[in-house]
C-alpha cells in the first residue's frame, strides 16, 4: 500500500515536472518531436534511478558516518557527473544501438534538475533504499509521461495557426500550463 | 561605457529568463511571491559573481578537458556556503525555497555565464557580467512572483492590494507560474521587436 502511494503521487499528483518544476530545460528544449522525447525519457529514466542508488548509498554510508553531511551538495553533482560519463561509456562499448539513440542527449542530462532534485528529495523524504527506488522509478515514468504528452501537443502545435506573438517558447509554456491543470485534476488521489 | 554596457545588458537585451529562455526550473518553481523570487534572485546572484571571479582568476591554470567538472566544483562551493548562510540568517526564506537552492548548481545559467564569459575574460569584467545577469535574474524573477501574487493572492510583498474574495487561486498554483510566464515573454519579445 505503502509502494503505491508512492508510485501514484509521483507519477500522477506531484508530477516531477508539471508541478514539481524540475527537468523543465529538457521539458522544453526537446520536446518538439515524439521520437525524441521518447529517447531523452528513456536516457534520463536510466541515469536518475541509478543516480538515485549511489548517491543514497554515499549519503547513508559515508557522509552520514563520518559527518560529512554538508558536503552534499558537490558530491551529489560530481557523482551523476561521472555517472553520466560512465553510462556514455558503456553503451558506448556494451550496446551501439542504444548508444546511437540515447547518445545525444547523455551529456545533457548532467545540468538536469531533475536528476538531482530526486536524488536530495529521496534523502530529505527519509525512504529506505526500496522506497528510494521505486520513488526514483516512478519519477522517471512521470518524467517520460509528460514529455512524451507534451511532444503530442506540439507536434498539433506546428501545424495550427498560432498568434503571430505567441509562436515559440510563450505558445510551448502556455499549453504546459494547461496540461498543469489537467494533471491538477489528480490532486485528490493520494 | 564599454563596462556599463557590460553591466546593462542582462536587464533587457541578454536578460536570461525573457531572451535567453535559460534556468526555468526555479524560474517557474520558487515565484509563487515577489519576495520568494527576489531571494531566489539574489541567492543566485552571489553565486554567479563569486563564480565568475574564481572562474576567470584560475581559468590559465585548468586543463582543457576537465574545463567543465572543474566549473562545477566551483559553483557547488558557493552553493554550499549559500546555503549555509541562509540556513543560519533567512531560516523562514530558506525553508520557502527549499530544493530550489541545492538546485542552483545545476542552473544553466551559472554554467553558461562560466564558459561563455568567465573563462575568456578578465576578473573585472566577469564580475560585472555575474551581477548584470544575476540582477536581470532577479527582475525577472520578481516581476513574474509580484504578476503571480498580486493575481493570486491579492498582495504585493505581503501587503494586501484587495480582498481574498476575488482572488484567483490558479495563478499562484503549477499551471499559473507556465501561463504567466508564457504571456510575460510573448510581451517582452513584443516590446524588444517595436
Amino acid at each position: 500500500m505503502n509502494y503505491l502511494i508512492i508510485i501514484i503521487g509521483a507519477i500522477l499528483v506531484n508530477n516531477i515536472v508539471l508541478m514539481q518544476f524540475l527537468g523543465i530545460c529538457p521539458f522544453l528544449g526537446v520536446s518538439k518531436k515524439i521520437s525524441t522525447a521518447i529517447g531523452m525519457g528513456g536516457a534520463v529514466a536510466f541515469v536518475l534511478v541509478l543516480a538515485t542508488i549511489v548517491t543514497y548509498l554515499i549519503q547513508n554510508y559515508i557522509l552520514n558516518t563520518l559527518g560529512l553531511a554538508y558536503l552534499q551538495t558537490i558530491v551529489f553533482i560530481l557523482i551523476i557527473a561521472a555517472l553520466v560519463q560512465m553510462v556514455e561509456i558503456i553503451l558506448k562499448k556494451v550496446s551501439p544501438p542504444m548508444y546511437q539513440a540515447l547518445g545525444i542527449f547523455l551529456p545533457l542530462i548532467t545540468t538536469n534538475c531533475a536528476i538531482l532534485g530526486v536524488a536530495l528529495l529521496t534523502i530529505q523524504k527519509e525512504f529506505n533504499l526500496v522506497e528510494g527506488v521505486v520513488f526514483a522509478i516512478s519519477n522517471a515514468i512521470g518524467f517520460a509521461l509528460a514529455l512524451v504528452i507534451f511532444a503530442g501537443i506540439r507536434e498539433h502545435l506546428e501545424t495550427q495557426n498560432v498568434p503571430k506573438g505567441l509562436q515559440g517558447t510563450p505558445i510551448a509554456l502556455i499549453a504546459a500550463g494547461i496540461l498543469a491543470m489537467a494533471f491538477m485534476g489528480f490532486s485528490g488521489l493520494v | 561605457m564599454n563596462q556599463w554596457k557590460n553591466f546593462t545588458k542582462g536587464f533587457i537585451k541578454e536578460n536570461p529568463i525573457f531572451v535567453l529562455v535559460l534556468g526555468m526550473c526555479p524560474t517557474l518553481g520558487v515565484t509563487s511571491s515577489a519576495m520568494n523570487g527576489l531571494g531566489m534572485g539574489l541567492a543566485t546572484t552571489f553565486v554567479l559573481v563569486m563564480a565568475n571571479i574564481v572562474i576567470s582568476m584560475v581559468k590559465s591554470f585548468i586543463p582543457e578537458k576537465v574545463r567543465i567538472p572543474s566549473f562545477i566544483v566551483i559553483i557547488a562551493a558557493f552553493v554550499t556556503v549559500v546555503q549555509l548562510m541562509m540556513q543560519a540568517y533567512v531560516p523562514a526564506l530558506y525553508k520557502s525555497l527549499g530544493l530550489f537552492i541545492p538546485l542552483i548548481v545545476v542552473n544553466c545559467i551559472v554554467l553558461g555565464r562560466a564558459e561563455a564569459f568567465a573563462s575568456k575574460n578578465r576578473v573585472l569584467s566577469s564580475a560585472i557580467d555575474g551581477l548584470s545577469i544575476g540582477l536581470g535574474f532577479s527582475f525577472a524573477l520578481v516581476l513574474l512572483g509580484g504578476i503571480r501574487e498580486i493575481l493570486g493572492s491579492g498582495k504585493i510583498f505581503d501587503i494586501a492590494l484587495y480582498s481574498e474574495n476575488y482572488v484567483s487561486l490558479i495563478f499562484v498554483l503549477a499551471p499559473g507560474a507556465f501561463i504567466v510566464l508564457g504571456y510575460l515573454i510573448a510581451f517582452i519579445n513584443q516590446i524588444r521587436k517595436s
